[in-house]
């Protein structure tokens, strides 16, 4: 009864505070682009609203600028948005990763300091782990963080992070011990505008300059800005990837039909058929499994629901990529020709688009744990397979 | 696997119990002679007395109504029934009869016709089975046994083959071609101008081949004509099969699992090396696609969804793929063992290419569900 009422409270709200201009539009635009984001009026109201409700973190306490509501109350604001066509204008990498790891291993002072400022998106994070020489190998990071008294300074490295020449903050992994591995790692909070941070996009397959590598030649660093205890960043590191790889596995999973394109461009044959029985064969393989990967992650929430194994992220992780991958490179053969513009006229937008969707799909199993990795983790959690 | 209510906890849990105590993998070797085919004396081709049982324990009764001594618990706990069974490959009409048979009563029968059958069928003492096929490939549409109006009934000709527990059936569902399309009749395995004899299949399951010459059976042997009606059958068949392959699909993963873990090579556990981890892992993956399409399709028979045509040929394609992926697997990573008939391996990849190719093979079940979504 009680979540009846909060229901129609969270609808009245929204229906009096949501921009209808909105409806539909896809929230990663603005949380990838703060340049689309500053342009946007619409944007602008609606983050503010959500920010002053705090609703945009829902069940962070009231002092970090959440709502202080239950997970269950969460949930409905989550599903009234969905169901209007909404989305959350707060969500970013800082409240999905740094603000539960804060609220997990910061003190009260960080909190404080960097929890408001998240919950209405005024600043933007960005996460600095991978280095040139650490990939997969993530815990074989190099950067520097020498103590130097009353601050400590960093030297050294970052690569593939993400929308970094945008960004406020970093929060980052760094090496304070070298004489061992993962237990000389610590997790800092970097301020981008500090002397000596240089970010530089970096232009991928697809065009997109998202991702960015970034210097950092004797950036001082204010002793309070280490989260945990020095040398204990790996353990937050780890948890905090957990929280990335939940979050990747609610990624949205419609696409655009392949039918009516593969009509479109194959023709059809005397029973209304993909005319090209050789591709339709194929692409009927990829559709089937896709429809099968929608049942699982329905049964996987379900069963997480019910307190069951949830440990098959990595193998969702997977089948996600994989069967995605295989959907762009087909919408691609289907379009032939017509597939394989950059720019111009000559080529119809969407047809560009898919094209840049296919080249944007090879990082699918690339970033948040390679395929390999995944496999390598679904081979020892779920199967227990021994080490070498 | 899905959330499971109390008592289908308690029925799973005692299936599994009972496939442990009684069903070992070797009461499916037993059905085989020495040189890896099919045993002449066991001409059912399943293991009546086990059949018995678990009639006895309520299992065939499970999709019956309680009116005619079922318990009507629904497709999706006979689904799981059929799964863990098939983990050990038995040799049990527990589809054909119970699934397959008692669905074509419920739907297209009427009154009389569920009155003479379904209570037989539940309680195990009679055993049904679908006779569809006729050639080397399911399909349904194209039936050759021909159904002709004589008076005050029909008159049947032609063959039906393999019929799946053909040899141990007292019922068979007879789909024909009549001269509205497809027709079904209720044909007791003892009328006059029916004979059947054995196949030895490379699963030693001795499925029957059917002869019609000149059966003449009464209007009472009508079940229901039309596509709708077959369709409905064969989508419950589809299902079964597939929720069977599952099970043994899984079994073959944990029984090669299992030896990954203990086969030493090079001073070490082959299941330390990488390349088979991954293996291990993408195989993984596909068991869990597998298993969400065959929940999804079992649950929407007791939901009586519109979409089960579609869902059932999902199940069915991907069931097969996986069964077909993973026995070859099994039968790789067991190396030189794997060969030999004195190993399980070769009885699931043998038990699984039949199932494949009952109800449809991938390439049909891909075609229907293309059609059906308009590819």
């Amino acid at each position: 009864m009680e979540d009846q009422q909060f229901r129609q409270e969270v609808r009245d709200w929204l229906s009096a505070n949501f921009p209808p201009a909105l409806t539909g539009v896809n929230g990663l635009i603005f949380q990838g682009d703060a340049h689309a984001a500053a342009a946007s009026k619409d944007f602008q109201v609606w983050r503010k609203a959500m920010a002053d409700k705090g609703w945009g973190t829902p069940t962070w306490d009231k002092a970090y600028g959440g709502a202080g509501l239950s997970t269950a109350q969460a949930k409905i604001i989550a599903q009234e948005l969905s169901a209007i066509g909404a989305f959350n204008p707060i969500r970013s990498y800082g409240t999905m990763m740094l603000g539960p790891t804060l609220l997990e291993f910061g003190t009260e002072e960080q909190r404080l300091q960097h929890l408001p400022r998240i919950s209405t998106h005024e600043l933007r994070w960005c996460q600095g782990f991978s280095e040139p020489g650490a990939g997969s190998d993530l815990a074989s990071l190099q950067m520097k963080c020498v103590d130097a008294g009353d601050h400590w300074v960093v030297s050294g490295q970052k690569i593939w992070t993400s929308g970094a020449d945008q960004a406020d903050w970093c929060f980052a992994l760094v090496r304070t011990d070298t004489s061992v591995k993962h237990g000389g790692i610590s997790f800092l909070l970097i301020d981008m505008t500090s002397p000596g941070v240089e970010a530089r996009p970096i232009v991928l397959i697809s065009g997109s300059t998202h991702f960015c590598e970034v210097f950092f030649n004797d950036v001082k660093v204010p002793k309070g800005n280490l989260v945990g205890a020095v040398n204990q960043g790996w353990n937050i590191a780890k948890r905090l990837l957990q929280f990335e790889r939940s979050s990747l596995s609610e990624v949205k999973t419609d696409v655009t039909p392949l039918a009516p394109i593969a009509h479109a461009m194959l023709g059809t044959d005397a029973e209304g058929r993909i005319a090209d029985a050789d591709a339709r064969a194929r692409i009927v393989h990829n559709a089937m499994r896709h429809a099968a990967y929608l049942q699982t992650v329905r049964r996987f929430n379900e069963e997480a629901r019910n307190g069951g194994p949830g440990n098959g992220v990595s193998t969702l992780k997977n089948l996600w990529s994989g069967i995605v991958q295989r959907r762009a490179e087909l919408l691609v053969e289907v379009l032939g020709a017509d597939g394989l513009g950059w720019s111009g006229n000559a080529y119809p937008a969407d047809a560009r688009e898919a094209t840049r969707a296919l080249l944007h799909s090879k990082a699918f199993s690339i970033y948040g744990g390679s395929y390999e990795i995944q496999n390598n983790i679904t081979a020892k959690r779920s199967l227990g397979l021994p080490d070498r | 696997m899905a959330v499971l209510n109390e008592e289908q906890t308690m029925l799973k849990d005692m299936v599994s119990q009972w496939v442990r105590d009684q069903m070992p993998v070797s009461v499916a070797r037993g059905l085989y002679d020495h040189s890896g085919g099919g045993r002449r004396d066991a001409i059912t081709g399943f293991d009546k007395d086990a059949y018995a049982e678990i009639a006895a324990m309520g299992w065939s009764g499970i999709l019956a109504p309680e009116a005619h001594g079922g318990s009507d618990f629904g497709a999706f706990s006979l689904g799981f029934v059929l799964e863990e069974l098939a983990r050990t490959l038995s040799p049990l009409p527990l589809l054909s009869s119970a699934m397959i048979a008692v669905s074509a009563l419920r739907l297209g029968g009427n009154a009389a016709q569920q009155s003479a059958w379904l209570t037989g069928l539940a309680d195990g003492s009679i055993i049904g089975t679908l006779a569809v096929d006729e050639g080397a490939h399911h399909a349904p549409h194209a039936l050759s046994l021909s159904a002709a109006r004589v008076e005050n009934g029909w008159r049947l000709d032609g063959i039906k083959r393999p019929v799946a527990d053909g040899m141990g059936a007292g019922l068979f569902i007879v789909a024909a071609r009549g001269d509205d399309g497809a027709t079904l009749l209720l044909v007791p395995a003892d009328t006059a101008g029916l004979t059947r004899e054995p196949l030895d299949q490379i699963d030693a399951r001795r499925p029957a081949m059917l002869r019609f010459d000149g059966v003449v059976l009464g209007d009472d042997a009508m079940l229901g004509q039309g596509e709708p009606l077959l369709s409905a059958i064969l989508d419950r068949a589809y299902v079964g099969q597939a929720a069977e392959l599952l099970g043994l699909a899984t079994q073959a993963f944990e029984t090669t699992l299992d030896y990954l873990k203990t086969r030493v090579q090079f001073g070490q556990l082959i299941g330390s090396f990488q390349a088979l981890q991954h293996r291990a892992s993408d195989m993984f993956g596909e068991l869990q696609l597998t298993r969400s399409a065959v929940e999804a399709a079992l649950a929407a028979i007791d939901a009586d969804d519109p979409q089960l045509p579609s869902l059932a040929s999902l199940a069915k394609a991907m069931a097969n793929e996986t069964a077909h992926r993973i026995t070859c697997e099994m039968v790789q990573l067991h190396g030189g063992i794997g060969m030999t008939h004195e190993h399980d391996a070769g009885l699931y990849l043998k038990r699984s290419r039949v199932a494949e190719q009952a109800y449809g093979s991938s390439s049909f079940h891909r075609e229907r569900w293309a059609r059906l979504n308009g590819y």
